[in-house]
This record gives C-alpha cells, structure tokens and sequence, in this order.
C-alpha cells in the first residue's frame, strides 16, 4: 500500500485495498481462519438450501464441504454466505467470499471481464419454462405474449429475449431481484411463464402452494454449464478447487466411495494409489497433505453419491443422471487424471 | 517567499528572527488552510481513484465507460422510449432513468394532493373526518415504506383476478393481475392544430390573469378571471377537436392468447409503487401542513373577518399564504425523499433506474464501480435539482416585508 503516511486517511484506504487483500494466498488466509467461506443461493433445493435445523444441504454445498474437507477434514468446517444472483459476482470479488459456489454459468465475459475463473461444471444444465398446467400450452413455441417471471442478474434474462426474439414472439418480462419474490409472482398467478435453469425450475415447483398445478415444457433453450468460481490471481487456490472436483469424478470412476476409501487405500490399482496418496505426494503441490483425496470421500463420497443424495432419482427433484453421468456411461462428467 | 535576501542567507534570520506580519494575518491564513484542505481533498480523491483502478486490473475486471454503447440483450418491462433488446446499455439506462422520474414526478403530485387533503383535514371542525386523518397519519408515518410497497404489491395481486376474468373498466379499460389496460389515443392528422390550440389558449389565459390582477390592483375592480381561464383552456381544444373532424384514433386493448393487446398497460409494480409512495408520503406532508397552517395565529383570521373578508377568501388569502412560509421549506425534503424511497421499486419489480442500471445492467457488464458512481451522481443530480427548484419556489411564497 502506498501513501499511508496520513493516519486519519487509513480507514478511507484500507477499504480501497480489500480487492488487492484478497489477490493474496486464499488457502493461507482460509488456513488461518479456520473455515472456508462459501457463496450460495438463497435457497434453491437440492443445490444450495438450508433444511429445517438450519444445516446447509445441496450439491453446490457439498462442493465446498468437499473443499473443507481436503484443507480441514472436516467437511463441516464451511460457513456460508446466501447471496442473490444480484449479489453474488461483487462478494466474490471483493474476498468476502473464498468460493462461489452457486448455479452459476460459465460464460465468456464472467471468465475473462470480471476477474472469475470456473473451476469445473458440476452439473450441466440448460434453460426452461415453467407454466401453470391451466394454461393448456404443451410447447414453448406457444408461448407467445406471455407475461414471464425472471430474476435480475441472470444469464436467464438474456437467453429470454434472444429466444422469443429468434422465434418472432414477444413477452412481457417482470424482472424481480429476490427468487422468492419471483417464486411469489409466480404463485399469484402475475405471470404465465416462469424461466430459469431447468434443475432451478424442478426445485422451484416443489416451493409453490400445488406444485402438481405446474408443469416444465420439454423445450431447453441454452447451454448452462454450471460450476464453483473462484477469484482470478492465486493460481494455488484455483488449482486446489479443480483437484477437488477432479477427486469426486475420479473417485465415482474408480468405484471409491465413502464408505469403501479406508479398504480402497490397500488396492493395487496404481490409479487409486495415486488418487489416495498412498503412491506419491500430489497433495503437496496445492498446499494439502498427500491423502487430501481420502479427506474428500471421506467427509462427501465421490460425485455419483453427492448426485443421487441432492438431486437425484431418489430425492424430491428426482433428477436423472442424464448429461451429468460419467464419460465412461455415456455422460458428459470428466476429469484428468492424477498424475 | 516575497522577501528576497541577496546575500542568499534565509530571511528569517537576517531579520533578527521576527516573522512577516502575512503569518498572522486571518485572511491569509484562511486561504491558507482552505486551500489545504482542498488539497487534501483533491489528494484523497484522487489516490481513491487510482488504487480502485489499479486493483480493479489487478483483479482482471474490466472498466471504464465503453460498456454503455454495447448491446443490452435484456428487455424490460416498462419503457417511456423505444426499447428492445437490441438497444445499448447507454438506453437501458435512459428507460431506467426515465422511469425513475415518472414515478417521482407523479408520486410527488399525488402525495402533495392526498398531504394537502389529509393536513386539512386534520383540523376540520366534524369530529368524524379530524379522526380519520389522525388514524391515517399515525398508520401510514409509522410503517416502514418497504414493507408498505410490498404490501401494496402483494395486495394488488392478489385482489386483482387473472387476465381472462379481468375486469370491465368504463371507456374499455380493463382491469387484471397484469394491471390497469386503458384505450390509447392515437392522435391522427389534424390533431397538431387541436395541440397548438390548447398551447395559444393557456397563453392567452396566463396574458388575461396577468391583466386582470393589475387592473384589480389599480382599480379594484374584480375581474372572472377562473371562469374565462376555464373556458379558454378546456373550450378552446375541445372547439378544435370537434371542427377538425375528431383526428383521434382510440386503441382499444383486447385479451388476445395470454395477455392484452393495444392500449396502455399501467402496470400493477407500478401502481403498487405508486399507490405506496404517494400514501406513505402523503401522511408526512399532512403533517406538515397541519404544522404550516397552525403556524399562522388566530389573529390574523380574526383581523381579516373584522374587515369582512368571507372565511373562505380569508384562507386562500390570508391564511395559506403564511402558512405556506413555514410548509414549503420542509415540504421540500418529503419530495427529495419520495424521489430517493422510488429505489425501493427494486422489490417489487418497478424497472426504474437502481432496478434496471445498478441491478441488470451492473450484473451483466460486472462493472459495479462505474455503475453505482453513475446511479449515485444521477440521484445526486435530481435531489439537487428538486431543491434549486423548490427553494426558487420558497423565495417568490416569502412574506414580502417592507
Ligand atoms: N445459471 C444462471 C441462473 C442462476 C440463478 O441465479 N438462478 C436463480 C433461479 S433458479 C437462483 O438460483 N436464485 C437463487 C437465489 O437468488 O438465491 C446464471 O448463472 O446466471
């Protein structure tokens, strides 16, 4: 910092340095403090959503409880920040956040004009349409007219226009900035259309008062590769971030799970020895102990757990792998190895 | 400084150690520090300025301003200009802005009439009409204005039926949850004479009052001014209308597929918005005009009956002109707040401009600094100009004292 020679102007600066504090080594300051702090919506079931004791649960949760658990081992050591998709990109930025973990899509201008860098994408979605079933509307090319909820601050507000306008229909936005006012709009019947990320919409129907009154249209109208973000600057950090991701795919390709690792760790598979540490020290290079992996597993299991407990078939959302399988069964999922 | 010494030794020295009298002076020592102070301000300023800069690049995010002629690619809602998604950012913050002042300017209307009406009646003489104010003022001066407007919104949706059942208004409007529908007017060839009609009369009016107050003046002689100033102005355009053959196409709004088509859509955020802003506020000014009006003392409508002035003449003329000394100033305030609580829209889903720029706009550029200094200096602007204005306004209302 330069030009603190006046005491009095200290405060007034020291504001103006929080951007640069927070180019600084991330995993030291997390070490330090003891926690990861990690963004989030503000409820959005089966991602980011607090149940009734007020624990965190979710798949964008569970992400960074995977990151907790590689530094801390403990998967608990995370404290969140509900932020709205307004909010989120600035608490990023400015440190008061380590991740962002929150349905967020990767675009081009995130990545490269605002200081971002996505680690991965934990879940591959697209857009939809939500309407109530009244409507008697089976496609989305039907659609036109419509008076359509969306919340502020969104790659959803964009792909709306550039839909209706590909399709030569208009509609009316009603553009609010808090979800459940949007959910709230919605309900009361001030909209026809409620737009957002697919998974988004399955979670948002099981919120209304008669989610069986609801129905989403077969139409996807974009690509939204979902992932955690981190700051751009500290290499050390994002490189850690994508190994922890790259550990949940690998360990769900190598059949690890958290209630097999301990027994995993005698295989002979020179994969899984590196991948566990008990071959070579990979953890050192990214600032963690050589069995970091293990840590991982053991405080989430790998990705397919992580799946199928928050979102899938067997949960509420009852979501199906689909894009989000493994390579090696036809999906889209994953990851380099470790080597 | 101005004393020069050849010998090159310091001055303060070779003078025995006294100091130029200037040290001493006051004025000089005030511009002294003043222009200290301006230059630690400018210091200040300008280091802030700079470290936001250069951390902002160190952190890969993109400034400066050329973010406004880029394509916007959002559309929204309510817009006083043509819009579309093809538009630029730089007219995304127009339409905000635009928006923004519509919701203040009639807010400030409706707020000043119901604060007028309520402050009156505040202090009628029948009981029943005294209570009603007071219950008024004490529920609405007490609620915070956030939970007001969500209230009205809420209220307004769900009072208000889906669009298929919407209601059936006088002179086609209709009204839904998707708002108020009125017919528009589609003003045809011919209509400018009607326009330029309705121009020359008010001038014409504004001309007659004028003559007619300085002939009461000079001569006392009272003159109908209201009747012919009515007549002119509302006589006039509607006498054109006719005789050009009535060159105004009415839209009517009909329920095409989800929503209606034609005519003017009032939007229930914006009715909400309105509706909560001008009642909310409203209550403050009925207390300031309770306040103004007390403020003048019993004498004085005494002195004017006691020359036989009609207690109605008495309070146009001896009563709210004093009163309005002491409303004004005050009142001024109340405006620059309903102008700064119209950011509030952004709950309800009123495109103005916190909503439109520092909400969409920022979040799809990610230029945060620029964006919120732009919305700073814009509301900055409007405070400021509703205060020139209202104190030009205060300074022709003063007491003339001779
Ligand atoms: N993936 C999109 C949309 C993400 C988004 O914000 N979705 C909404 C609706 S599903 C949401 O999660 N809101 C939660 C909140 O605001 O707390 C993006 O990154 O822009």
């Amino acid at each position: 910092m330069k030009n603190t020679f006046i005491p009095v102007l200290a405060g007034a600066v020291v504001a103006m340095t929080a951007v640069s504090a927070a180019n600084a080594a991330t995993l030291d300051d997390v070490k330090k403090k003891g926690f990861v702090q990690c963004g989030v919506s503000t409820g959005l079931a089966g991602f980011s959503n607090p149940d009734d004791k007020g624990e965190w649960t979710g798949l964008d949760v569970d992400y960074c409880r995977a990151v907790a658990s590689a530094i801390f081992d403990d998967p608990k050591a995370v404290k969140f920040s509900p932020l709205s998709a307004k909010e989120r990109f600035t608490a990023l930025q400015s440190g008061e956040v380590d991740i962002l973990s929150r349905n967020t899509t990767w675009t081009m201008s995130r990545d490269t004009q605002m200081g971002l860098a996505f680690v991965g994408v934990t879940y591959y979605d697209g857009q939809g349409f939500m309407i109530p079933k009244s409507l008697g509307v089976s496609s989305a090319k039907e659609i036109d007219g419509a008076s359509v909820c969306v919340q502020t601050g969104t790659t959803t507000e964009l792909n709306l226009s550039d839909y209706f306008k590909a399709n030569g229909m208009t509609f009316n936005p009603v553009v609010l900035e808090k979800l459940e006012e949007v959910n709230a709009a919605y309900d009361a019947g001030r909209c026809d259309v409620y737009t957002t990320d697919a998974s988004g919409l399955y979670a948002i129907r099981l919120t209304m008062s008669k989610p069986d009154d609801h129905m989403v249209l077969p139409e996807i109208i974009s690509k939204e590769p979902l992932g955690p973000a981190v700051r751009q600057g500290d290499d050390q950090w994002f490189a850690l971030n994508k190994w922890v991701y790259f550990a949940l795919l690998n360990a769900e390709e190598m059949g690890i799970t958290q209630a097999n690792v301990e027994e995993m760790k005698t295989s002979e598979n020179p994969n899984i020895k590196r991948l566990l540490g008990v071959d070579g020290d990979f953890g050192a290079s990214v600032g963690l102990s050589a069995d970091w992996a293990v840590k991982v597993i053991k405080g989430v299991g790998n990705y397919g757990e992580i799946f199928a407990r928050n979102v899938g078939t067997e949960t509420p959302l009852g979501i199906e792998r689909g894009q989000n399988a493994l390579w090696t069964e036809g999906g889209l999922q994953y990851a380099p190895p470790v080597r | 400084m101005a004393v020069q010494n050849e010998t090159g030794d310091p001055p303060a020295k070779s003078r025995g150690g006294s100091v130029p009298s200037f040290v001493y002076d006051p004025v000089v020592r005030g511009y002294v520090f003043q222009f200290l102070l301006a230059a630690v301000l400018v210091w200040l300023a300008w280091d802030i300025a700079s470290n936001t800069a250069e951390n902002l690049q160190r952190a890969n995010i993109a400034s400066g301003f050329g973010f406004f002629d880029d394509r916007a690619g959002f559309e929204i809602a309510q817009s006083l200009i043509t819009y579309s998604s093809d538009s630029s950012y730089g007219d995304a913050f127009i339409v905000g802005l635009l928006n923004t002042l519509l919701i203040a300017v009639l807010g400030i209307i409706f707020a000043t009439i119901i604060g007028f009406l309520v402050g009156i009646a505040r202090l009628a003489p029948n009981w029943m009409l005294r209570k009603v104010a007071t219950v008024y003022v004490e529920i609405f001066r007490n609620i915070p204005v956030l939970l007001q407007l969500l209230f009205w919104y809420k209220a307004v949706l769900s009072v208000l039926p889906q669009p298929r059942n919407g209601i059936e208004m006088p002179f086609g409007a209709n009204l839904s949850n998707r708002g108020m529908i009125i017919p528009r007017f589609i003003p045809q060839d011919g209509f400018a004479i009607v326009v330029i009609g309705f121009a020359i009369a008010v001038v014409a009016a504004i001309v007659i009052a004028r003559w007619a107050h300085a002939r009461q003046m000079a001569t006392g002689q009272q003159f109908k001014t209201m009747r012919v100033v009515l007549a002119l102005i509302i006589g006039v355009p509607v006498l054109l209308y006719l005789v050009t053959g009535m060159p105004l196409e009415v839209e009517y709004p009909v329920l095409t597929g989800f929503n209606f088509r034609g005519g003017i859509a009032l939007k229930p955020e914006f009715i909400a918005l309105l509706l909560g802003l001008s009642i909310y506020t409203a209550a403050f000014i009925a207390e300031i005009v309770r306040a103004g009006i007390k403020a003048v003392s019993w004498g004085q409508s005494e002195a004017a009956y006691a020359l036989g002035i009609r207690p109605s003449l008495t309070t146009r003329l001896v009563v709210i002109p004093q009163a309005m000394r002491v409303i004004i100033p005050p009142l001024t305030s109340q405006f620059l707040n309903l102008t700064k609580n119209s950011s509030l829209a952004v709950a309800i889903g009123y495109p103005d401009l916190v909503s439109v720029f520092s909400g969409t706009v920022l979040n799809q550029t990610g230029q945060a600094v620029e964006v919120i200094i732009i919305t700073m200096a814009v509301y900055l602007t409007l405070s400021l100009s509703t205060a020139a204005f209202m104190n030009w306004f205060n300074s022709r209302m003063r007491l003339v004292e001779r």
